[in-house]
């Protein structure tokens, strides 16, 4: 690891002029930095320490119905609020199948958004790698990429996006908050991570010195608590990222969908909002029929960038059966194993 | 550049100066406190074998720097005994033959403690196997885990009960 | 270190003291307080830290280092280079005897695989040894590498395993092919795998003068010390490794290799001690691994289900710079009671780490093939894939015609089968479905693993206060040797455990061969067993030719000993205790030494195999693919159980590496730079807890009076064999899909489902 200063800020507006300058990078639980300091992917100069500052660390319920995280919130913390695990259950059954249980304590929410691509070539610092190094070229485009993108990539870059935390939250209409060089501001989870085109170094939205204080899921995403699962299939049952997974939200009236919300994990460079997906699934009645439709608009445009074709068939079928578990209802209580296919449930759910 | 830090481990209060802010809470523990019972199987935070309690939550020691953890509270495996009393994940460890090299275990210890904090398996065999697959175990101890933390889990409900009772 | 104190279980956990019973672990108090004591858990006064910098390409040849910018960060001492090191005694490449392979002991500039070491930065702390590592950035000529199965002329080596004939026959295989009414001809593909023991390689090094004192993790304490000694040149009685404790072993800490090496010469470079440990990544590499194999099986058989050929060819690599040979075509030698049978051997040279022994090296990748073979086989005959194995039992050993030593197969069939439900299972794949609808599968595989023997010594003694010593350099590597060995010791000397002091894990200790093949417990076991009766002997004869003894007599055949008392065997009204025999004599103790080894008349005689059977019911998910082992059944027949609580958790283990074989574990090459691109436990996926279900283990009670004195057939290994073929087996039943290539990957499902 590179020797480093360390900064520990008295507050939000030292922060940010602290990481502002080049090298700088915001500490919060280091789960995630630390392991690509050991393994020479980062490199910084400075690490801002934010994990003392005040007030980041409260879930909040805001006047309009919203609810408020702050970035130091733990996931485990967050998982485990009874009220916010009720409210929006498949955030929490998502937080709880990603990781261990020993990172969900550790690992903030802001960090989670903030979490690096696996791609083995990115950590792989023998390896070229245009996210790591812009411009010297993408090893994984040919390499042992099974893993990777079929949605959004480019030709310099096909790593994809490993939160499982993101995929319900962008479903939702999440929104980030972030303190700036020029104060506040707020934008969509959806436009925080950038899709790699011709700049895969560029992750997110956010400018040097932003630090992302909260997140915020808005009134209406309330609205889908008794219809909302999360869904992932991974290589062993616990302690593995996704090879793919989904996020589905039903607001159900009268035996109709009134609204769907759907997102992908593991199959793009950021949280996968399949908007399609979504449209088709107005005001038409919960089947397998339609939520086979919706599989299909929610992959439109998929390609393997190499050995992963099986990825989209396996995204259209994880998407009807996130499906098929919202329509049948989100479960009393999140299962032994979250978001696993061998979440003990009753009934028969397969076709 | 040193910090004066200062750490409450296992019960002590520990104020010592860190010449070097790359020190995780690991190699802290290991290599300048001695306290080696905290192992390092992998350093990133992929195997377990570190965890360590900080204030009251088990986390991979690996991954966390010592300097950020500045007036933490530190429980680790050597802390866990009140002297020849063993806490009783400790002694069901070792009736339900829990490990078998012995070097994931105070990993698995700290681990089952801080789960049993968290108090969301209950006494359900399914939530315990996810709740503590963060500790991998290559001897293949598990099923002896698993049995060894449902039975100090039932003993301890047992003796709480006794005592509100 | 601090002094070994072992201590028993508490008192309510105890069920007995000898051979048979459920101890505790011995250890276990230490173990569960963090107070056992690894290699890298010790801190000698002003050590230093060592870390290694490997080489990022696969072949070719270093150009530079920065050796100047590793020097410059604060705290680094020195950096050892192959320009700037100390020599060693002998050329690390030649090879001495069969069981040392070549190492890299910074000897050139030539890089032979990837992760290969290629410097040691020693430095005052770890953080800065390891930035001082990073900071050399080596430069290469780099040369492309040689990747995979293809990557060359293929040759057949001379040996492989341990001197096992690369190829093998017996009969006219091709006739009986050709008479067969059914055939299978299948290839299947088993990955690169690495031991992954959780306690990565270490050694802590201190030079007094000539004098060395090591700390490392070996299971083989003896090798490792003549290794030494013959690189260093120094005498053996100049040496001392402590290895009380090893985190794991499953081979990869058999044989003496290149990292503990450099530690060795780092701390004699830089006059102090030195603590080397191995990150992960670099466990990928220098230490070993299970070699990759494609294996191709034909199988004929009559209308009957009667096995009429059986051919098993195994290609595997190597090393470009040594050999061994992944024995995995031998796996067809001793199960199935085939008239023909030929198994054969091909390999090519890779850059990599030399392969080498890893948890039943042969045995397992060749069990899973075989297994999955006479699995489809079965099918093809219409037939259960039990009845199958029973109509093919082999009542003598196939390959040689040998009787075997003893062989309780059919009772595992039995009891497995039972305890599993077996019978209730459906003849076609794809017919059973659980509640959630989530497809069921069945599987079975049957076990198999030679009786291995090595040579062992101990020394016993029992002193004047009655208690008794026994002494074996042995290893406990999780195994349970200070438990399982106490039990053994305490039976020969005729005592409680807790009045034996038992001494294992240092080399002043009587060579205990090699904790490997399944042997330790066995052949270590027969040195205690014999020096216990040697000793027992000569306190005989004190008692016996002594007329104030009330033993006076009664010869060394007439006494017992018993409880710490020599009884005579004829009135056991007549007895003393040891340390009444010794205080009349005025001795302090007596001591005997016994050894252990194999006896060739009856290894010619007779073939020496422990069996099981193990079934494993696999659910899949219809659609998505994803596969979970949902319960296993394990019988095994594996002689004289010494401490059964440690034995289930052996085959435990094993089972779980079986179940990791067929559906988690595998190294991925680059197959441009050669490069192990999951080399981490995070992608690298062994099983976690949530992948283990409820696993039964029944230990069938079997006697061999041929294998060795105390009849024991080893535990260590087995279990990984059967249970691999077992759950590919279920994962075949519950889809109809037969996946040949290993792990089975949810892609290879999710195309046929």
């Amino acid at each position: 690891m590179k020797p480093f200063d360390y900064v520990r800020p008295a507050s939000v507006a030292e922060a940010v002029a602290a990481a502002a300058q080049p090298g700088a990078v915001f500490l919060a639980a280091g789960t995630n930095l630390l392991d690509l300091m050991k393994g020479g992917v980062s490199r910084p100069d400075r690490l801002v320490d934010v994990t003392h500052l005040d007030g980041l660390d409260q879930i909040e319920t805001l006047a309009d119905g919203s609810v408020r995280i702050g970035a130091l919130v733990s996931n485990a913390d967050l998982a485990h609020d009874a009220t916010f695990a009720k409210s929006y259950p498949a955030v929490a059954e998502a937080l709880l199948s990603g990781a261990s249980a020993q990172l969900r304590n550790a690992a903030t929410v802001g960090g989670n958004l903030l979490q690096r691509t696996r791609c083995a070539y990115f950590y792989d610092t023998a390896s070229r790698c245009n996210k790591r190094e812009a411009g010297s070229g993408c090893d994984a485009r040919d390499g042992e990429n099974r893993s990777h993108a079929v949605l959004g990539w480019s030709e310099s870059c096909i790593a994809t996006h490993p939160s499982d935390f993101c995929v319900p939250l962008v479903a939702l209409d999440a929104v980030v908050e972030i303190e700036g060089s020029n104060g506040r501001r707020e934008i969509a989870l959806d436009q925080l991570h950038r899709l790699p085109d011709d700049a895969p170094e560029r992750e997110s939205a956010l400018e040097p010195g932003d630090l992302i204080v909260a997140v915020r899921l808005p009134p209406a995403a309330r609205a889908f608590a008794s219809h909302a699962r999360y869904l992932k299939v991974r290589e062993r049952t616990s302690y593995a990222f996704a090879i793919v997974s989904a996020a589905a939200a039903l607001r159900i009236e009268n035996g109709k969908i009134a609204e769907a919300r759907l997102a992908l994990g593991g199959v793009a460079a950021k949280p996968w909002r399949a908007r399609a997906a979504e449209d088709v699934l107005r005001n038409v009645a919960p089947t397998a029929d339609a939520f086979q439709e919706a599989a299909w608009r929610a992959l439109e445009g998929a390609k393997p960038s190499g050995d992963n074709a099986f990825k989209i068939e396996l995204a259209r079928r994880i998407v009807v059966r996130a499906l098929l578990l919202a329509a049948a209802g989100t479960p009393a209580r999140i299962p032994a194993l979250p978001a696993s296919p061998f979440a003990s449930i009753s009934g028969a759910i397969h076709a | 550049m040193n910090h004066s830090i200062s750490l409450t481990v296992n019960g002590a209060r520990r104020d010592f100066v860190l010449d070097d802010p790359r020190v995780t809470l690991l190699d802290l523990l290991r290599e300048r406190l001695h306290l080696t019972g905290t192992k390092k199987g992998c350093d990133r935070g992929q195997c377990g074998a570190c965890t360590i309690l900080v204030d009251g939550k088990r986390i991979n020691s690996c991954l966390a720097l010592a300097i950020s953890h500045d007036g933490a509270d530190i429980l680790t495996i050597e802390g866990v005994a009140r002297g020849d009393q063993l806490h009783p994940v400790q002694a069901a460890f070792i009736a339900h033959d829990g490990f078998q090299c012995g070097f994931c275990t105070p990993g698995q210890i700290m681990s089952a403690i801080g789960m049993m904090r968290e108090g969301q398996t209950g006494n359900d065999p399914e939530r315990v196997r996810e709740c503590m697959s963060g500790n991998l175990c290559r001897c293949g101890a598990y099923a002896g885990i698993v049995d060894a933390v449902l039975d100090a889990q039932g003993q301890m409900d047992e003796s709480n009960q006794r005592r509100s009772a | 270190m601090p002094e070994l104190n072992l201590t028993s279980a508490p008192a309510h956990l105890r069920h007995g003291s000898n051979i048979g019973q459920p101890l505790t672990r011995r250890d276990g108090i230490l173990k569960v307080t963090g107070q056992a004591t690894y290699a890298a858990d010790n801190h000698p006064p002003g050590m230093l830290f060592a870390v290694i910098a490997v080489s990022s390409i696969a072949r070719g040849r270093v150009t530079s280092l920065n050796v100047a910018a590793a020097k410059r960060h604060p705290g680094v001492v020195d950096v050892m280079t192959p320009d700037h090191k100390p020599q060693l005694a002998i050329d690390p490449e030649i090879k001495t005897n069969p069981f040392v392979f070549r190492m890299e002991a910074l000897h050139s500039n030539e890089v032979r695989y990837a992760n290969q070491p290629i410097a040691v930065v020693i430095a005052e702390t770890l953080e800065a040894a390891t930035e001082g590592a990073a900071l050399l950035a080596p430069r290469y000529e780099t040369l492309p590498p040689l990747v995979g199965l293809d990557a060359g002329e293929s040759f057949v080596p001379p040996v492989v395993g341990v001197g096992n004939p690369a190829e093998n026959h017996r009969g006219d295989v091709e006739a009986g092919l050709a008479s067969a009414e059914k055939r299978i001809d299948a290839t299947y593909e088993t990955p690169p795998q690495y031991h992954n023991a959780m306690e990565p390689h270490a050694i802590v090094v201190q030079w007094d003068g000539d004098r060395l004192s090591v700390d490392m993790p070996t299971q083989g304490l003896m090798l490792s010390l003549a290794r030494i000694a013959e690189l260093f040149g120094i005498a053996h009685d100049k040496i001392h490794i402590r290895s009380p404790f090893l985190g794991g072993g499953f081979g990869s800490k058999g044989l003496m290799g290149g990292p503990p090496v450099l530690g060795i010469m780092a701390a004699k470079l830089v006059g102090k001690p030195v603590k080397l440990v191995l990150r992960r990544e670099q466990m990928y590499g220098p230490v070993g691994h299970r070699a990759p194999t494609r294996q191709r099986l034909r199988i004929g058989a009559d209308g009957e289900g009667r096995l009429t050929a059986l051919d098993h060819h195994a290609r595997t690599v190597s090393s470009t710079f040594d050999d061994f040979y992944e024995p995995a075509a031998d796996a067809s030698h001793t199960l199935y009671a085939a008239p023909a049978i030929r198994t054969s051997h091909d390999a090519v040279r890779v850059n990599t780490g030399t392969p080498l022994f890893m948890r039943a090296p042969g045995e397992a990748t060749g069990s899973i093939t075989l297994e999955s073979a006479i699995d489809e086989m079965a099918w093809a005959c219409g037939m259960d894939p039990l009845a199958f194995r029973l109509k093919n039992y082999a009542e003598v050993e196939p390959m040689t015609g040998r009787p075997f030593s003893s062989k309780a197969l059919r009772a595992c069939y039995e009891q497995g089968a039972a305890r599993f439900g077996w019978a209730k299972r459906l003849l076609q794949p794809r017919q059973m479905r659980d509640d959630a609808g989530l497809l069921v599968g069945w599987g079975m595989g049957t076990a198999t693993f030679p009786a291995l023997m090595f040579q062992a010594e101990a020394r016993a003694a029992i002193r004047r206060d009655g208690s008794g010593v026994m002494e074996i350099g042995a290893h406990d590597m999780g195994q349970g040797a200070w438990t399982a060995l106490a039990q053994i010791a305490a039976d020969g000397l005729g005592l409680d455990v807790d009045r034996v002091e038992f001494k294992a894990g240092t080399s002043d200790l009587p060579d205990a061969g090699i904790a490997g093949g399944s042997a330790h417990t066995a052949t270590a076991g027969a040195a205690i067993h014999s020096a216990g009766a040697a000793v027992i002997a000569r306190l005989a004869d004190l008692a016996t030719n002594d007329e104030r003894s009330p033993l006076f007599g009664a010869g060394n055949a007439g006494v017992i000993a018993r409880d710490g008392r020599l009884i005579r065997r004829d009135d056991e009204s007549r007895s003393e205790s040891y340390s009444e025999i010794l205080a009349r004599a005025g001795v302090a103790e007596v001591e005997a030494r016994g050894t252990g080894a194999p006896n060739p008349a009856a290894m010619e005689e007779y073939a020496m195999h422990a069996h099981g059977a193990v079934f494993a019911e696999v659910k899949v998910d219809p659609e998505l693919g994803q596969v979970r082992v949902t319960r296993m059944v394990g019988a095994f027949a594996a002689g004289r159980i010494v401490n059964p609580r440690m034995v289930q958790s052996q085959l435990f283990g094993g089972m779980i590496w079986g179940m990791s074989f067929a559906l988690h574990e595998e190294a991925i090459t680059d197959r441009r730079s050669g490069r192990i691109m999951n080399a981490n436990l995070g992608e690298y996926h062994i099983p976690v807890n949530a992948d283990v279900p409820p696993f039964d283990v029944i230990t069938v009670e079997e006697h061999d009076p041929h294998v060795n004195a105390l009849g024991i057939k080893g535990v260590g290994e087995i279990g990984i064999t059967g249970s691999a073929g077992a759950v590919a087996n279920a994962v075949w039943h519950a889809t109809g899909v037969r996946v040949r290539r290993f792990p089975i990957r949810i892609e290879e499902l999710l195309t046929q489902l």
